[in-house]
């Protein structure tokens, strides 16, 4: 498994392409209001480096003028956040009741054996992690899962529909 | 046939743009209220409609706009709840994916009924491509003249924007969603103050859940007393019904309210039975958080009625027989379907997404996971279920918000109607461990 401590710790850089599209977010609110921002900028800063990491969540605090802490606390508090690295592609499957009563679980166990690794473990070719979230509001649809940083979304799964969802994902590689 | 009032033309394709919505008669309105009618005149047509709050209370929407404060030179907001995180309920994800300019139409009119010059579409963070869609529907709208700066010439203008959140089914509580707003963790806010008179930035605000706020563009188009007619007692209008579970048919019916639940579950039109051509055991009428019924005192309340699709009848009989429409998330069980175990995973939902504010929901929904986890796996004692009874009667009724109760009720009610599966898992224990 990964660990936050064997990462390298490189430093941070926000590109001038980001902090536009964080200066667009902090146009959205009152003036003062910028900590409105903060999920969004959160949400890009995961998009770009896979997690948010203690240095790019430093770097974020310096750009909303907040206190890190500030930044740390609303970071763990929601479950999108990621506070250590994760696989390339995270399949995130809906372990829910109603999803459960279409096979969810069975799902989950086929993943964990296709990909041999258990839920929050990355691959060794760091391509892949899963895990188990609450329900994501397409029951009707179940089961269900997504992946970031878009959230693309797979609906009506199967084992067979899974694996070449895996196979397809590995072909796209790094 | 049920009226189509909201997803009259959900399967026209192009629907989702503003040119082929337009051509549906969309943003009629619009031109309605800001030309013809005052922000007053709007509220009223809310208040004659009887729409009560879809996002699950049942609260009427025209009373709650009638209650927004209008302190002179302070801002006023109206934000959309789209965090829909209720299990059982997707009809706001489905309708905003398929008709997104219907979300807008609507939240014009209320933002000009309500006197907001910005408003908030806050979305659950996992709806990334609603996200996107919702934008590019603002960005064609604006084009068009009905966002931005003198709407239609009328001289009311207008920003809307859509936020993600991050994850948190809490931030579904109103006033836990202004916070994650306002770039903070989503811990409720004590009530009173209610959003009405301090919300947003401290600023009147009103929060309406996404079919709420799409309501509001049949009752301008038709008046506030054609839409009254739909329906049932107080419960008047269309409802969306999210339907999973093990059914034929699940997905997002419209429904006029007050309609037989049999017909609901059974006709073609609608859910048309239960999959597998197996017998129904249970039913969650509307999402986790409601008490679950079985399937004889969903279908006829005590008295014999049959029941109706309707926020009086489906809570007929209070929580010994009876349930809530909640948010229309409507969970159905077949006959091979284990209590015990849906119990368990509503509790573990329950705790994780207990926000740690109180203790009573913070510890109590731990303890409940944790007692159904070792009734599930075989080392339950025949105590054990009274003991979950007197867990979740410490938490409901002592929390800052609902979570508390809404973790409370399913467990509570599981075991009053399905009691002897419980004590089964504990007589039978090696066989239980599944
Ligand atoms: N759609 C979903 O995903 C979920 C829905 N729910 C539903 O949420 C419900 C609980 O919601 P709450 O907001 O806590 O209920 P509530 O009864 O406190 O409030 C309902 C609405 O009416 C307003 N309101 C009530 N009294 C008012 C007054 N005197 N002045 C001004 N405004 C007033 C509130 O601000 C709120 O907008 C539950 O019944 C449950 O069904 C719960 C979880 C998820
Ligand atoms: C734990 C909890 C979660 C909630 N989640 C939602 C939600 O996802 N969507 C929603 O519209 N209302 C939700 N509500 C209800 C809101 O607090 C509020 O009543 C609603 O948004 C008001 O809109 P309405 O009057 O149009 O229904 C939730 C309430 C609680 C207690
Ligand atoms: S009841 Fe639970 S979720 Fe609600 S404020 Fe208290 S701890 Fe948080
Ligand atoms: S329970 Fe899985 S999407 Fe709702």
């Amino acid at each position: 498994m990964l660990r936050v401590e064997d990462t390298v710790q490189v430093p941070v850089e926000f590109s001038a392409a980001l902090v536009a599209q964080f200066d667009d977010i902090v146009s959205r609110y009152p003036e003062g209001k910028q900590k409105s921002a903060l999920l969004p900028i959160l949400h890009l800063v995961q998009a770009e480096f896979g997690w948010t990491s203690p240095q790019a969540m430093d770097k974020v605090a310096e750009y909303l003028k907040l206190q890190p802490i500030e930044v740390y606390e609303v970071a763990s508090f929601y479950s999108m956040y990621f506070l250590r690295p994760q696989g390339k592609y995270v399949l995130e499957v809906c372990r829910t009741g109603p999803c459960c009563l279409v096979g969810a679980e069975k799902i989950m166990d086929h993943i964990e054996q296709q990909l041999g690794v258990k839920e929050g473990e990355v691959t060794a070719d760091g391509l892949f992690s899963w895990r188990g979230v609450e329900c994501l509001a397409a029951c009707g649809f179940a089961p269900v899962l997504q992946i970031g940083p878009e959230y693309t979304f797979y609906e009506k799964l199967t084992n067979e529909s899974v694996d070449q969802l895996i196979a397809d994902l590995k072909a796209r590689g790094k | 046939m049920g009226r189509k009032l909201l997803l009259e033309h959900i399967n026209v394709p192009g629907i989702n743009t503003f040119d082929v919505y337009r051509s549906k008669g969309g943003y009629a309105s619009v031109e309605k209220a800001l030309k013809k009618l005052t922000p007053d005149e709007v509220v009223e047509e809310v208040k004659k409609s009887g729409l009560r709050g879809r996002g699950g209370a049942g609260f009427p929407t025209g009373m709650k706009w009638g209650f927004l404060a209008k302190p002179e030179g302070v801002a006023r907001y109206l934000v959309c709840n789209a965090d829909e995180s209720e299990p059982g309920t997707f009809k706001d994800r489905y309708l905003m994916t398929h008709i997104p300019h219907l979300l807008i139409e609507g939240m014009i009119v209320g933002s000009y009924a309500l006197g907001a010059a910005v408003s908030y579409i806050y979305v659950r963070g996992e709806m990334m491509p609603q996200i996107r869609i919702l934008e590019k529907a603002i960005a064609e709208a604006k084009v068009a003249g009905f966002l931005g700066k003198n709407i239609l010439g009328t001289g009311y203008s207008l920003e809307l924007y859509v936020q993600p959140g991050g994850g948190a089914y809490i931030c579904g509580e109103e006033t836990a969603l202004l916070e994650s707003l306002e770039g903070k963790r989503g811990n409720p806010r004590i009530k009173p103050p209610f959003p009405a008179i301090a919300g947003l930035y401290g600023c009147p605000t009103v929060v309406n859940n996404v079919e709420s706020i799409a309501a509001v563009v049949p009752i301008i188009n038709d008046g506030g007393e054609e839409y009254a007619k739909i329906g049932i007692g107080r419960s008047t209008g269309t409802k969306l019904i999210s339907a999973g579970g093990n059914l034929v048919k699940p997905g997002v019916y419209e429904i006029d309210l007050g309609l037989p639940v049999e017909e609901f579950l059974y006709s073609d039109e609608y859910c048309g039975g239960i999959a597998n051509g197996k017998r129904l055991k249970a039913v969650v009428a509307g999402g986790s958080s409601v008490p679950i019924l079985p399937a004889n005192l969903f279908m006829k309340t005590i008295n014999g009625d049959a029941r109706l699709m309707s926020y009086e009848s489906l809570s007929d009989g209070g929580f010994v027989s009876g349930s809530m429409m909640g948010s229309g998330g409507f969970i159905a069980f077949d006959e091979d379907q284990c209590i015990v175990r849906n119990t368990w995973n509503f509790a573990r939902f329950y705790h994780h997404e207990s926000c740690g504010q109180c203790s009573p929901c913070r510890e109590g929904t731990g303890w409940m996971e944790k007692v159904l986890h070792r009734l599930e796996n075989g080392h339950g004692s025949m105590s054990d279920m009274d003991l979950l009874v007197d867990v979740s009667k410490k938490i409901e009724g002592n929390t800052i918000c609902p979570l508390g109760d809404a973790a409370a009720w399913p467990v509570a009610s599981a075991i009053r109607h399905f009691r002897d599966e419980f004590e089964w898992h504990v007589s039978h224990a090696s066989e239980a461990v599944t």
